[in-house]
């Protein structure tokens, strides 16, 4: 389909990418992207990094207002999509109903809060107006509170530390970031923070958010006088499980990220997929999974492809002085294997699953090659090569 | 002002004026140049910012930062000696003049 109207609900990192996609696949029917946060689409990694310090807003925006008109997208920004009407294939904002071809929905996640007395004190770290608001709140010194010790938290406590605010992180997992990341990179990790005199509670859920700080289960009282809840999302589904379209954490579609639904895709963070490798259906919070999906999608509308997704999934994390690169996608039981220049391998039934590395863009460059060269690379085969990924 | 002219793969230049400590990538973002992608927000973590630096102005700009040269590995078009992330020039006022040129393709 090069004509049609494609309807994007989301207008974040990944709606952007799939009207840029779209026209650059030659798509030349009508564009319309809706998002509902204000302004511009923007980039949500530097909001806890470089904009925390740095507070410049404008340095954010994906693409100028001028990009929009020339490449003939409509950008509906503020704007939030009540329904989707399959039948009729129409979306309806409010009054008004939007007919569409295609849709992609690409409405992200949103700050999970779990029922914790007194969450309604504690501060979100995920849209703009968010970090807005928390870097205001770093105007004078602070004693901080992160609840949850995983990549925002500690990306943000690294941040606060190094301002020179006083701050704790309490994490219900005994290590840190261990969804995602080795028992190693953990431990790194938590040398790091303990070294910039961050106060971790490792193995410590938060049973209240009081007015001097965080009640922990274990009784302990850590004194803070802000709060961060940075405990993970949950994906924006509504929309779709409202439609009568599957969910299982997250939109589920098949390997061409499309829903049951054949006008209808999802991407990016709310999007559960098929992941290549295994089959098993995944969900990525990632630049990486959006922008890639986005792509995707745009080459099954526009040229009507069926090549399967299969990126190599890849991820970072800016920590104070490390940067901490993912390749490929590990469980958190995945098997590791501590290499000596400090790159962790992980491997689930004696397969390479992925590659983690700290200031090493070598090695997780070799990582991405070799997880996205066909063939999955094996222990044994690695073990040969004494683990040298080049050799591999 | 840093003025800095980026020369698209069909020759087309257009002519930019960026503050110091703008990156070559970031003031393309910010003024609509197609050629420039810059997905991972300057990052060091995607390479679709990948710009060929003009002979005159490889002094000006530079050696390639730590890591660069592996993530340029994976760049969509041909890398070569001019090659650069544009992410990591990042513009001062010895870059005023400065022409780079884009690559066919950044994914
Ligand atoms: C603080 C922070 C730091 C991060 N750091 C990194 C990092 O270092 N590396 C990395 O790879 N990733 C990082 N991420 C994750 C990355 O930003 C996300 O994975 C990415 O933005 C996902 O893109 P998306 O398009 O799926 O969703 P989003 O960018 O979240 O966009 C979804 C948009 O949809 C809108 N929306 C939802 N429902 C509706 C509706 N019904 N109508 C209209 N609009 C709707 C939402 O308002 C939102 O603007 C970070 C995220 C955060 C919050
Ligand atoms: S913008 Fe991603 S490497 Fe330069």
């Amino acid at each position: 389909m090069s004509g049609g109207h494609v309807v994007i609900v989301g207008a974040g990192q990944g709606g952007l990418q799939a009207a840029m996609s779209l026209r650059q696949e030659g798509h030349e029917g009508q564009i319309t992207l809706i998002g509902g946060e204000p302004g511009l689409p923007y980039q949500r990694p530097p909001l806890s990094k470089a904009y925390l310090k740095t507070g410049e807003a404008d340095k954010l925006a994906l693409r100028p207002a001028s990009f929009f008109e020339s490449k003939a997208i409509t950008l509906r920004p503020g704007i939030w999509v009540d329904a989707i009407d399959r039948a009729a294939q129409q979306v309806r904002i409010g009054s008004e109903t939007l007919d569409y071809d295609a849709l992609i929905l690409a409405t992200g996640t949103r700050n999970l809060r779990p029922p914790i007395p007194g969450l309604e004190r504690a501060l979100d770290l995920r849209t703009l107006e968010d970090a807005r608001t928390l870097r205001a709140a770093l105007d004078q010194p602070r004693r901080i509170a992160v609840i949850g010790g995983g990549f925002i938290g500690l990306e943000f406590a690294a941040v606060a530390a190094g301002l020179g605010h006083n701050v704790s992180v309490a994490e219900v997992a005994p290590r840190l970031m261990a969804r995602a990341v080795s028992p190693e990179m953990s431990e790194r990790f938590r040398s790091l923070h303990e070294g910039l005199g961050t106060e971790l509670h490792l193995g410590n859920g938060v049973s209240e958010v009081t007015e001097s700080g965080l009640l922990l289960a274990d009784g302990t009282e850590v004194t803070a006088d802000l709060v961060l809840l940075a405990a993970g999302v949950r994906p924006n589904v509504e929309l779709a499980q409202e439609a009568g379209l599957e969910v299982d954490n997250g939109i589920v579609v098949g390997t061409t990220l499309r829903t049951a639904d054949p006008q209808i895709f999802a991407l990016g963070d709310c999007a559960a997929f098929p992941e290549a490798t295994s089959g098993r259906r995944v969900r990525l919070e990632s630049v990486q999974a959006a922008t890639d999906h986005a792509r995707c999608i745009a080459k099954a509308i526009v040229k009507g492809e069926t090549t399967p997704y299969a990126a190599v999934p890849w991820f970072w994390s800016d920590q104070h002085e490390l940067k901490l690169q993912i390749a490929g996608l590990a469980d958190p039981s995945d098997e590791s294997v501590g290499l000596e220049g400090g790159a962790v391998l992980r491997f689930r039934g004696g397969c390479l699953t992925a590659v983690e590395t700290i200031n090493d863009a070598r090695t997780h460059m070799q990582a991405r090659r070799l997880l996205g060269g066909g063939a999955v690379p094996t222990r044994d085969s690695l073990l040969e090569k004494n683990y040298d990924l080049t050799a591999a | 002002m840093v003025k800095v002219t980026y020369v698209a793969h069909d020759g087309t230049r257009t002519e930019l004026h960026g503050d110091p400590g703008d990156s070559v990538m970031s003031l393309a973002i910010a003024q609509g140049i197609d050629g420039i992608v810059g997905e991972c927000g300057g990052s060091m973590m995607c390479a679709t910012c990948h710009c060929y630096v003009e002979e005159d102005w490889a002094e000006a700009t530079g050696p390639r930062m730590d890591g660069e040269e592996d993530m340029l590995e994976s760049a969509a078009c041909e890398v070569t000696e001019r090659s650069r992330l544009s992410c990591q020039i990042k513009l001062t006022e010895a870059h005023d003049g400065l022409v780079v040129h884009l690559p066919e393709e950044q994914v």
